[in-house]
């Protein structure tokens, strides 16, 4: 038995180990060491600080957020204006016992404005501690309603899961899309089963067919050829798809091995998809998803935005990152039009933030004249969006 | 051993564990008063004091009976699941909180005992490898099972159950207890440091009793020879239950106290991981060794916190801290130096009896 535990724990550490080397190889500058940004002008800066799987599974949305994050900093720092940020981004590894842990050591580094953390669990945990402590919160990507439920100073830049859900059923019913439509759902995920339970609601007010309904859970979530035969077996013209893009990209990938050509429909956290490694981009053409954001669009603010963060970072930018650099200069514009100064405490900043949120009205990357509500839900309109040529392009 | 002497062996290494969480509670109490515990540490104390608690339940299965259980965390994912939706079904009629978190504990105790007699049946025939490996499938097994389990009460106040789908009398104007793989949302966090460490406190006595008495020797007789153990007349499989099923029990009350830390909860976190972690305590706190567990697990659970300097290679660090800690710990030459700390303070105290007794 005692070469057996010997064993066992010899393994835990070698993953240990190369799930701490695998991620961030596409984090090719060095910011991520001391993660604070921008010129620092002393008591002057206002000091926001924000949780994110920077390893991990999730790492792609938490080094997406971070970085955009920083980027708008820079910007902002560099304007040279009264307002001024310093940014600390900390290590959640997309868990809620680590993310109240990274909160807790910014609150220790001083943080005055909270940017939440960039998934839902974290976040619903974070801003369960953020609205006690009275810090004002915006979270580019933690789309739960829980995380905004009964608190009045946390807010979102992202879609709720729900509006999600019901916004892919109306489109799909207005475009018709498809006849017969199959869902693939991860059953153990909060995003993925919260989008699906509103989906399903709306679609049947939509009198849409759905006509297959397959789970899948962590751990089996690598061979999806039973959940693909049903839906071709019941005749599904139309997949949908509410997941993160990994285990999308091996469905993908499973269905042209099949010789299953249906439509594919995802939601937000099928942005990326394009950036994974070995993953053949041929395969997700003319998959169809909906996101505030589009990389391809013509608009200056966005062109600008795609060019600076691809030569900084690499890649270009997917949704969450727009989220991100959205709530940095949405934090400015409110703290301008509050008259804000770098030295209120968390409390006023609060009560002035949310004073500003509720009445203004914000232009960023991710829509035009957002509007937050008293919840702090945001209204936006997303955009339809489809893979072409490698690249994502407007449905409309 | 003559029955009239006070302090024997065991009885000084038992009340060291005692004397270093109380030690442990009354400097953290004066550095936080003072204002000096940094909000990150004050944060963890919590979830300290339950992996403590865990790690020792562990301990009892792996140390004291001799068998491997990998799906700990199965059990500490019950205690969590029914501490939480008796606390929030409680909530109204029961105003002080801590009160609402022993009856929740207790809760969470009874159900994750009642899980431990269903596994422990069948399971504990098994033996070495065929356990651990059972033991791992019921881990995973409570884990869907949670994600799956709707539990809510309609709007008429009555009970509704669900597995995989919903209950149609949930949808509106319910009060959702557990939401399927949402988990639980907007949890009373009502666990406290004191709670914590009065927690571990009572663990301790119940683990220390236990070994200390005919079923306690009767366990350990199994461990060390199951078929000599036999051949007096032990019954093999009850006395194999009694430590397993008080095992899982306070496993389950260190779930309640987890979870009621935190304002969210969700099954996913109870995996295969968090079970391999609370071995890794027991592991190098060393088997059957209490006072090991409480310091591994207290020094494993802020190490990843406090090496977040490292930003990116933090979990690299942690690893080979790790590895460093088993070397050393296992290596001769220091075995042999601490072994020759011990018989030279032995020594001196054999003195001091010797002259105390003439």
């Amino acid at each position: 038995m005692k070469k057996f535990l010997a064993l066992m724990l010899a393994i835990v550490m070698a993953v240990a180990c190369l799930a701490s080397c695998g991620n961030n190889a596409t984090d090719t500058n060095d910011t991520g060491k001391t993660d604070n940004t921008g010129d620092t002008a002393g008591a002057t800066v206002f000091k926001i600080g924000g949780t994110g799987p920077l390893t991990g599974d999730a790492a792609i949305y938490g080094n997406a957020v971070k970085n955009a994050a920083e980027l708008a900093v820079k910007e902002i720092n560099a304007k040279g204006g009264d307002i001024q940020f310093e940014l600390k981004y900390e290590d959640d590894t997309h868990d809620a016992e680590k993310a109240v842990t990274a909160y807790n050591s910014l609150k220790d580094w001083g943080m005055q404005i909270f940017l939440g953390s960039v998934t839902s669990k974290p976040c619903e945990a974070t801003s369960a501690e953020s609205y006690e402590d009275r810090y004002f919160t915006l979270t580019p990507s933690a789309s739960s309603t829980a995380v905004l439920e009964g608190k009045d100073n946390v807010f979102q830049m992202c879609f709720m899961d729900p509006n999600q859900g019901s916004a892919s059923a109306q489109y799909i019913s207005d475009k018709k899309l498809g006849e017969k439509i199959a869902v693939i759902y991860k059953s153990d995920d909060v995003y993925s089963t919260g989008v699906l339970e509103t989906f399903k609601t709306k679609a049947a007010e939509l009198n849409l067919n759905i006509v297959s309904e397959q789970a899948f859970a962590t751990g089996a979530d690598t061979d999806f050829t039973a959940q693909l035969k049903d839906a071709q077996a019941k005749g599904a013209d139309l997949v949908f798809l509410p997941m993160y893009y990994t285990p999308a990209s091996l469905i993908l990938t499973q269905a042209d091995q099949m010789g299953y050509a249906p439509a594919w429909f995802g939601v937000d956290g099928m942005d990326g998809i394009l950036t994974i490694e070995g993953f053949d981009t041929s395969l997700a053409e003319g998959v169809m998803l909906l996101t505030p954001f589009n990389a391809d669009s013509e608009d200056e603010a966005t062109k600008a935005f795609v060019e600076t963060y691809q030569s900084t970072y690499g890649d270009i930018p997917n949704q969450f990152a727009a989220d991100a650099y959205d709530c940095v200069y949405a934090i400015y514009q409110a703290l301008e039009a509050g008259k804000a100064t770098a030295d209120m405490d968390k409390e006023a900043l609060s009560d002035l933030l949310v004073e500003q949120f509720t009445s203004m009205t914000f232009d960023g990357l991710t829509g035009e004249g957002m509007t937050w509500d008293e919840t702090g839900a945001v209204t936006k309109s997303p955009k339809g969006m489809v893979i072409k040529d490698g690249a994502y392009v407007g449905l409309d | 051993m003559s029955t009239k002497k006070f302090f024997t062996k065991d009885r000084v290494k038992n009340l060291s564990a005692y004397l270093l969480v109380i030690i442990a509670y009354v400097v953290v109490q004066i550095i936080s008063a003072g204002g000096g515990l940094p909000s990150m540490y004050k944060g963890l104390l919590v979830p300290i004091c339950a992996y403590v608690v865990m790690a020792l339940s562990l301990n009892l299965t792996v140390g004291i009976l001799g068998e491997l259980s990998l799906g700990h965390a199965g059990f500490m994912s019950v205690g969590a699941f029914t501490g939480v939706a008796i606390s929030i079904a409680l909530r109204d009629s029961i105003t002080a909180p801590w009160l609402l978190l022993l009856v929740a504990m207790v809760c969470g105790a009874i159900m994750a005992a009642l899980f431990g007699v269903i596994i422990g049946i069948p399971v504990l025939r098994l033996k070495g490898d065929y356990l651990a490996i059972v033991t791992l499938a019921f881990g995973e097994i409570i884990k869907s099972l949670f994600t799956n389990l709707y539990l809510g009460i309609d709007p008429e106040g009555v009970l509704r159950i669900g597995l995989v789908n919903k209950p149609e009398e949930l949808i509106t104007g319910s009060k959702m207890l557990i939401n399927g793989a949402l988990g639980i949302s907007g949890v009373q966090k009502i666990s406290t440091f004191t709670a914590g460490v009065i927690l571990i406190i009572v663990s301790l006595i119940l683990i220390f009793n236990t070994v200390n008495s005919r079923t306690g020797r009767a366990v350990m007789a199994i461990r060390d020879n199951r078929i000599a153990a036999e051949c007096v007349g032990i019954n093999v499989t009850k006395y194999k239950m009694i430590a397993f099923v008080m095992s899982a029990a306070i496993a389950g009350a260190a779930g309640t106290l987890y979870s009621l830390n935190y304002s969210t909860i969700a099954a996913s976190k109870f995996d295969f991981n968090t079970s391999i972690l609370i071995l890794v305590f027991v592991v190098l706190g060393g088997q059957g060794n209490m006072i090991g567990s409480i310091i591994a697990a207290t020094v494993l659970t802020i190490l990843p916190e406090a090496l977040r300097e490292f930003a990116d290679y933090r979990m690299l660090v942690y690893a080979i801290v790790l590895i460093i800690i088993m070397l050393v710990t296992n290596n001769p030459t220091f075995k042999m130096f601490a072994e020759k700390i011990r018989s030279s303070l032995k020594k001196k105290k054999n003195k001091k009896t010797v002259k105390e007794g003439n």
